[in-house]
């Protein structure tokens, strides 16, 4: 049995990076058996269809415009996965990794479990920004919701005392704390002295429209722990 | 607007009926095309723009300069390692580093099996479907398909009717599932496919071989570059070291088994190149005989600033030379220089960025980026619903790099005719031998004069075979690598990294460098200037921006625009012809531009008025 935990998005735009931050998270926290891998899959798209396809078990981390409040989480499973990426496309890469489990599909090597653990971005249009603190605030509770499922599958890491230093996304210089740390210090005065289309009203990100809960038709994951 | 002739000689008339694409689908990013089609169904105008706006500088300013790979890595999913590479080489250009020999090495390899990598996977997940039908697949006899196959590819083991025939059932089911998924985004009836059932079966299968061997490709970069996706890059040189008699655990230096694990991925990246990838272009590509346009800029001018150099830092030893051509005179390479104030610049004309004089064009180390975001009086729609974009304002989020003020054609193709008319014997043969096996099976006949050449390369299927030669040429080139890689660690020299400039204290104030890549889509450069030891300005100017920019003020269209026009279609609502052309180029708006429009659609959307 193989088991992938996968993070996807870009961590240059701000609650993009949100997949990718709770494997870093994870891995700096928890060691596991070689029956488990967590990776970075950064925007990668088809190019994750190996690691997909070796998987029996695969957790999915990633930032999903659900139209709901910025920092819900919302789990989905299994069938549900592929047809909730396709719905709505926040990012480049989501068009790519319903793509992904397409192909998989065809080549006959789907996962056995699949499990999404999404969360509303507050913000996607800051370019070189980090996590904003409500999506941040649910790194903890989305790697507790992975270790949850982890647990009714027999798997149970080892927590690590200190959080380890090797960084699962290779340069250090990436990892959140020095990424929000090192940020240009004049990046805001410099953004908003030099009128940046990321600023500009006329042409920014425009978020959509909050559904109330009680329109999805997916369970949200308050409903779904038992 | 009447019919208008540009500076470099391209007839444009916007009078037509016009169709808009947006966006254009199977890209990486997001990209908008329109055109206008005469009373025949030609293309006689055609408006490529950029909907997406990225800052590079944003990111980057004030960082450490040698952190600087590990952002750009990140700004694309596609081509992480040639913004990694150009980033480090940009670095020690600026600090006068020199890497050793062996990191020289294992950057080609790792740069060639990128090469390959994206290649293969551009044409058989990102371009086959502009050529093949996978329904039609359906129809096909697995008998017939196993003769086409050993006729076309001799010397591949895959091939009994039983292989098909299988292939064929597991495509039925996929496709009988309803959820046609990858295969979704296509006009499986429309006239312009020309496979037979069989050669669609055919290029199917090898589309899920291709599946399966990319995987193994990419390990060459989890070898050298310590993980895989995203490998690690450093200033000075490789973060690998070398211990030909360590063992194998997690993290040790590389030894003869790992070495020996690279030369086993490039001796299949050769197998599958030279007896799949190849044949399966000239083999579909005589199916398409009589589609020789989407040529555009290509016969007239192409640039690239040269790679692969036998000797570290010889940019005569260059294995694809670069240079520029322009106004179709192939008898005469222009040298190129990237530090040169008057040859690489960017203008914003037609652009939605703004310059206090926009006549002129800045060099990247000068560059500036002030958004202007405004539509032409022209314009039908409003500012975030445009319905027809007047390009005779602004009207993309790319800039307009031009060489000495020319528009420029980029990439596989643009490389594959610098090398040829540069005398690039390997090239040449390979061009040579390709055009031979197109005559035999179109039962053409094209000679080897240039003015035949014009012909056949500037061409959709020129681009497209040009990528997969030079893919093989790069498989071949990484075993030439590695065996000079091997040769050099027995003569005792293990050096992996010049770690002599590491720390700022020995940088000067102020210093500011440049390092070019012959990334899978065309050049690509990185500018950088460092102060204090931090990041004062970071420009890149990447491929899809030589070929996806605007008009520039002289009124000049880029790569795209001109490689769509005298195009006929065969359905203006369903435009297999643009997204063919299009895709030839393999565009990547990913680092070109930035996400503006954020709501994806299932398929090409097309508006025809």
């Amino acid at each position: 049995m193989k088991t992938l935990i996968l993070g996807i998005g870009n961590l240059l735009w701000a609650d993009e990076g949100f997949g990718v931050r709770c494997v870093e998270r994870m891995a700096q926290r928890y060691r596991f058996d070689e029956s488990v891998e967590l990776m970075d899959g950064g925007t990668q798209g088809i190019y994750l269809i190996h690691n997909v396809e070796e998987a029996d078990n695969l957790i999915v981390f990633d930032a999903v415009d659900y139209g709901l409040a910025p920092g819900t989480i919302k789990v989905v499973e299994d069938d549900e996965v592929p047809k909730f990426m396709g719905a709505k496309k926040v990012s480049l890469h989501q068009t790519g990794f319903q793509e992904v489990l397409a192909t998989v599909m065809l080549k006959g090597s789907y996962p056995q479990r699949l499990v999404l653990i999404g969360v509303q971005p507050e913000e996607i249009e800051d370019y070189g920004g980090s996590l904003r603190p409500v999506v941040k605030a649910q790194i903890d509770p989305c790697v507790e919701i992975a270790l949850d499922y982890l647990k009714r599958w027999g798997i149970e890491p080892v927590e690590e005392l200190e959080d380890k230093r090797d960084c699962i996304i290779g340069s250090e210089a990436l990892a959140l704390d020095r990424y929000e740390a090192e940020q240009p210090q004049d990046r805001d005065l410099w953004a908003k002295g030099d009128p940046r289309v990321l600023l500009d009203e006329d042409v920014r990100f425009e978020p959509k429209k909050v559904l109330q809960e009680s329109d999805m038709s997916v369970c949200l994951h308050q409903q779904r722990v038992k | 607007m009447a019919v208008i002739k540009t500076p470099n000689n391209f007839e444009l008339d916007n009078s037509g009926r016009r169709v808009v694409v947006d966006p254009v689908t199977r890209i990486e990013g997001h990209m908008r095309c329109e055109v206008n089609v005469d009373e025949n169904n030609v293309i006689r105008n055609a408006v490529s723009s950029g909907t997406m706006w990225r800052g590079l500088e944003v990111i980057l300013k004030g960082r450490d300069p040698r952190d600087a790979w590990a952002f750009v890595e990140r700004i694309c999913g596609v081509c992480t390692g040639c913004h990694a590479l150009a980033s480090v080489r940009a670095v020690e250009d600026a600090l006068g580093i020199e890497i050793p020999y062996n990191a020289h090495l294992i950057r080609e390899m790792m740069a060639k099996t990128l090469q390959v990598h994206d290649h293969v996977v551009h044409f058989y997940h990102l371009h086959a479907l502009d050529w093949v039908n996978p329904v039609n697949a359906l129809k096909a006899d697995p008998v017939a398909t196993s003769q086409l196959q050993q006729a076309v590819s001799p010397h591949h083991p895959l091939s009994s009717p039983g292989y098909f025939k299988d292939v064929q059932n597991r495509l039925k089911k996929f496709v009988e599932s309803g959820q046609l998924g990858i295969f979704k985004n296509g006009y499986w009836d429309n006239p312009a496919y020309k496979l037979s059932p069989e050669a669609d079966l055919m290029a199917v299968t090898h589309y899920l071989e291709a599946l399966d061997l990319q995987k193994e490709f990419v390990k060459v970069h989890t070898i050298f570059g310590g993980k895989n996706p995203h490998p690690n890059y450093l200033v000075g040189g490789v973060p690998c070291a070398i211990n030909m008699d360590g063992d194998m655990s997690a993290g040790a230096p590389l030894n003869m088994e790992r070495l020996n694990f690279v030369l086993e991925r490039i001796k299949e990246m050769q197998a599958f190149v030279k007896n799949v990838y190849i044949p399966d272009v000239i083999a579909i590509a005589s199916f398409y005989k009589d589609w020789l346009y989407g040529g555009g800029l290509a016969g007239q001018a192409v640039m690239d600033y040269g790679a692969y150099p036998t000797k570290p830092g010889d940019k005569s030893t260059d294995q694809l030379p670069g240079g520029a051509i322009i106004n179709g005179n192939w008898n005469e390479v222009h040298p190129v220089d990237p530090r040169d104030p008057e040859q690489v610049q960017e203008f914003v004309a037609h652009s939605w960025y703004t310059y206090e004089d926009e006549t002129r064009g800045y060099h990247p180390w000068d560059g500036v980026t002030e958004p202007k975001y405004e539509l032409g009086a022209g314009a039908k729609g409003d500012r975030t619903h445009i319905k027809e974009l007047d390009e005779s304002a602004k009207y993309s989020w790319i800039k307009s790099p031009r060489w000495r003020g020319h528009a420029v054609e980029v990439g596989p193709l643009a490389r594959y005719i610098l090398a040829y008319v540069q005398g690039v014997e390997y090239v040449q043969e390979q061009v040579h031998s390709s055009l031979a096996r197109f005559n035999e099976l179109a039962g053409t006949e094209f000679t080897t004069s240039v003015a035949d050449l014009k012909k056949v390369l500037p061409s959709t299927i020129g681009r497209t075979l040009a990528r997969a030669l030079e893919a093989e040429y790069c498989a071949d080139m990484m075993y030439d690598d590695w065996h000079r890689l091997i040769q050099n660690i027995k003569n005792g020299d293990t050096a992996t990294a010049n770690m002599e400039k590491w720390d700022p204290s020995t940088w000067p104030k102020e210093a500011k460098g440049v390092g070019t890549v012959a990334a899978p889509r065309g050049a690509l450069g990185h500018w950088i200037k460092i102060k204090d030891g931090k990041i004062e300005n970071y420009q890149a100017v990447v491929p899809t921006t030589w070929n996806g920019s605007p008009r520039d003020p002289m009124g000049n269209i880029g790569a795209y625009e001109a490689s769509l026009l005298n195009t006929p279609m065969e359905r203006p609502d369903e435009p297999v012809e643009i997204l063919r052309t299009l895709h030839s180029f393999d565009p990547c708006l990913a680092c070109s531009t930035h996400v503006m429009s954020e709501e994806g659609e299932e398929m090409a959307k097309v508006t025809v008025r």
